[in-house]
């Protein structure tokens, strides 16, 4: 039984963190949350030249050839720091969407330029409130260009190009739009430090990743391969967000002691370790069977994502009441965490829709 | 990242394997072996004792005894491997997990040489029954609080007093008994254990009814009780030392308590075959999303044995996550069967086997799970043990540190 990361993986995940924890405090992501410029550039700099953006990406388009475990350590620290970066609508999708599905053009063309982090790409799917499904969906696709509204869209702001959903006469395709010349909106945000935006598309060309028959079951396999890295991220985040309210309740007194020695508390930090385990589980079976294209990822991911999402939540409202007042004030890094808990949950679909999505794989 | 045995691990899981085929009866594919509900059968300490004997000559008792004790001096994950092999087959409920996964490792680390040499092979062999005499009404948290005394007399000691919820005791040979020798002292200074004979004069046994109707416990009373002085396990006034041990081989005894009885894939056929109006339960979005919600969290659980089991194969010590398996299971397993009782409607109501659906599965373990979130550690309990030990959080104040043991309030 190896259930566990290799030696070398836990290595790159120690190089990772302390590269973040100099170059990524959490000030940083406030930096990005109170002035609105939707990313940190010089972090997004700092680690294109490391190479994390070509971790997944074979040498032969520019990156360094490792795989989705090694994606996995990084998304955990990208997730610990808050790093306000458009790492998840990068790599967890506009990239695996063409390691899936482009062609060899398409790789030689976008590849390169994402594992340098010269480009930034981002998916595009949702459109209005609810479940998006091959019926609900709007956004039009005429065999050559797509028109409609894709709203929001991660990192759409700042995006070059967006893989998206659209629905021709056939079925839903899975295209790419290069986003110049596209009108982009920036839509306020639960998590300024994660941007959002609306894309109008109005006959923009676009080239297939896949085409309308197969378009829906790609669009399904990427999301669950991007639910998985994703649930990396929000451990971490829900860990540091732990980590940060155990040393609190450590350091405050109250009625002569500490108040993290009052069973009120000790027992919900407990309850609160408990699930960051359950979850820091379940994201390793995702992780393995991400990592080795298994037909279980379909209900790997839907457990991973459920319960990322959901101890993150419930990790962060703690944080914020754990602190009492102070917690609730912008000046406190609370709120980063409960913001960034909900983007997550939002981006790729919440935990409810997930769930059923699991139960429809399992008992199908 | 991958699910293998090592090579040697593989080998000894074939062995493993091999000589189970040979000697058990094997469960069919989705059956599952009855559960800590199974209804009491008269035969049962028998085919118990049958099933340790036939392992005991076969050499897979207490694979993870040293050799001189009858065991093959197996490491953890063998131990783990045998567990997950043995449990494919059918086989008698384990009732002398509490006296080897508990007692006889205490016997080893604080007896003497004597005592070990009397009482380990018998009970690798199952020949002789333990029991563990600790918990008593007033002293089960608290198990510091006990009050049960041993007095000198001579050569012997006279035990009076009371322990409660002792499993087994019924068909015990033997106890393993903390007992109040100093009652001047702290209360964790003046605590001495034994080994008692349960058929001592002077012992008498009461079960205890549970609220599903079963007895598995019992009151035992002492009155007068004798005990040689070889009886001793450790020194006069230090038995607390010993029960520390016994206490953390609890994890590996009671760890068995969860497994058996009706899973995951048994409430998603219930929800199917039961109407919710015009249509299964099954396809309710409520009925679904709870689905979901306890798939996942089993799962997590099945995932972080995984990783524990990982520890075990690399030969270091399973992390702080392995402790959390009963205080997230056995509340899971209550939540569980309460829903599944919650699909069945009206009829959950009723218990008996030809008439409840799935047999009553679902009420028994309704019954059963709190049972679970109480022995072997209370969920509140675990839960100051994860916050001090794991997270580091402050202790407890504890009003009675210090204080003699006959000063401590006890009550209203």
């Amino acid at each position: 039984m190896n259930f566990d990361f290799s030696d070398d993986q836990k290595l790159l995940q120690g190089t990772a963190r302390e590269y973040l924890t100099e170059h990524a405090p959490l000030s940083v992501c406030r930096a990005v949350l109170e002035s609105g410029s939707s990313y940190s550039e010089s972090l997004w700099k700092g680690i294109g030249q490391l190479g994390w953006l070509g971790t997944s990406i074979p040498e032969a388009y520019g990156g360094q050839g490792f795989g989705r475990l090694e994606m996995a350590v990084l998304a955990e620290e990208v997730g610990r720091a808050l790093a306000p970066i458009p790492f998840s609508s990068s790599m967890y999708l506009a990239a695996e969407a063409l390691l899936q599905y482009g062609s060899e053009a398409q790789k030689k063309k976008y590849l390169p330029r994402l594992a340098t982090g010269e480009a930034i790409g981002t998916f595009a799917h949702a459109e209005r409130p609810g479940v998006q499904t091959p019926a609900s969906l709007q956004t039009k696709f005429d065999g050559a260009a797509v028109s409609g509204t894709k709203v929001p869209v991660a990192d759409g702001d700042v995006a070059h190009f967006a893989v998206l959903t659209a629905k021709g006469a056939k079925g839903v395709a899975l295209v790419l739009a290069d986003l110049a010349g596209v009108e982009r909106t920036k839509v306020e945000s639960i998590d300024p430090s994660r941007s959002l935006a609306a894309l109008r598309f109005a006959g923009t060309p676009v080239e297939v990743l896949v085409g309308e028959e197969q378009g829906w079951a790609a669009t399904e396999n990427l999301l669950d391969r991007a639910a998985v890295l994703a649930a990396f991220e929000q451990i971490g985040g829900a860990e540091r967000a732990f980590d940060l309210t155990r040393e609190f309740c450590q350091g405050r007194y109250a009625f002569g002691k500490p108040i993290a020695g009052f069973q009120a508390l000790k027992h919900r930090m407990a309850d609160m370790y408990v699930e960051l385990q359950l979850s820091r589980s379940n994201a390793y079976y995702g992780a393995w069977a991400l990592s080795n294209d298994s037909e279980e990822l379909r209900t790997a991911a839907c457990g991973a994502r459920v319960s990322a999402c959901d101890t993150f939540e419930l990790v962060s409202q703690e944080m914020i009441q754990m602190h009492g007042g102070v917690g609730y004030t912008w000046e406190y890094d609370c709120h980063l965490f409960y913001r960034r808990a909900k983007w997550t949950s939002a981006v790729l679909g919440t935990a409810s829709q997930w769930r059923e999505r699991l139960i429809q794989r399992l008992v199908a | 990242m991958d699910f293998n045995d090592t090579p040697e691990e593989a080998a000894f899981r074939a062995e493993a394997r091999a000589w189970l085929e040979k000697n058990a009866e094997k469960l069919k594919p989705g059956e599952t072996p009855p559960g800590l509900e199974e209804r009491a059968q008269p035969d049962m300490v028998q085919r118990a004792q049958a099933w340790q004997a036939k392992k005991a000559d076969g050499g897979w008792a207490c694979i993870t005894w040293p050799t001189e004790y009858g065991g093959r001096g197996a490491t953890s994950i063998q131990s783990m491997i045998w567990n997950q092999e043995e449990a494919q087959y059918h086989t008698p409920p384990n009732i002398f997990a509490i006296g080897q996964g508990m007692l006889g490792p205490t016997i080893m680390a604080h007896g003497t040489d004597e005592q070990k040499k009397r009482y380990l092979r018998p009970m690798l062999r199952g020949e002789e029954i333990w029991c563990q005499l600790f918990s008593e009404p007033a002293a089960g948290s608290d198990l510091g609080g006990l009050r049960t005394t041993a007095v000198r007399d001579g050569d012997d000691w006279i035990i009076n007093g009371q322990k409660i919820w002792t499993t087994g005791a019924q068909f015990c040979k033997w106890g393993m008994i903390l007992t109040r020798t100093d009652p001047n002292a702290a209360k964790h200074s003046g605590i001495t254990y034994f080994i008692v004979d349960m058929q001592a004069p002077g012992v008498e046994i009461r079960p205890i009814k549970q609220i599903n109707g079963a007895s598995a416990f019992n009151e035992v009373f002492f009155t007068d009780v004798r005990v040689p002085s070889k009886n001793l396990i450790g020194k006069i006034n230090e038995g607390w030392r010993g029960a520390i041990t016994t206490l953390m081989n609890e994890r590996a005894a009671i760890g068995g308590g969860m497994a058996g009885g009706p899973g995951f894939a048994d409430l998603v056929r219930l929800a199917k075959d039961t109407d919710w109006g015009d249509r299964p339960a099954l396809e309710d979005a409520e009925v679904r999303q709870r689905l979901a919600r306890f798939y996942v969290r089993l799962k997590g659980l099945q995932y972080t044995s995984y990783r524990t089991q990982t520890a075990l194969s690399r030969g270091t010590t399973p992390g702080p996550e392995s402790s959390i398996g009963k205080l997230v299971g056995a509340p899971l397993r209550q939540q569980i069967a309460s829903f599944a009782m919650e699909l069945q409607g009206a009829s959950s109501a009723m218990t008996d086997a030809r008439q409840a659906a799935d047999e009553g599965v679902w009420q028994l373990l309704y019954l059963a799970t709190p049972g679970l979130r109480l022995a072997g550690g209370t969920d509140e309990i675990l839960r100051n043990i994860i916050a001090e030990r794991i997270l580091g959080l402050p202790a407890e104040v504890r009003v009675d540190k210090d204080v003699p043991f006959n000063k401590i309030p006890t009550g209203r």
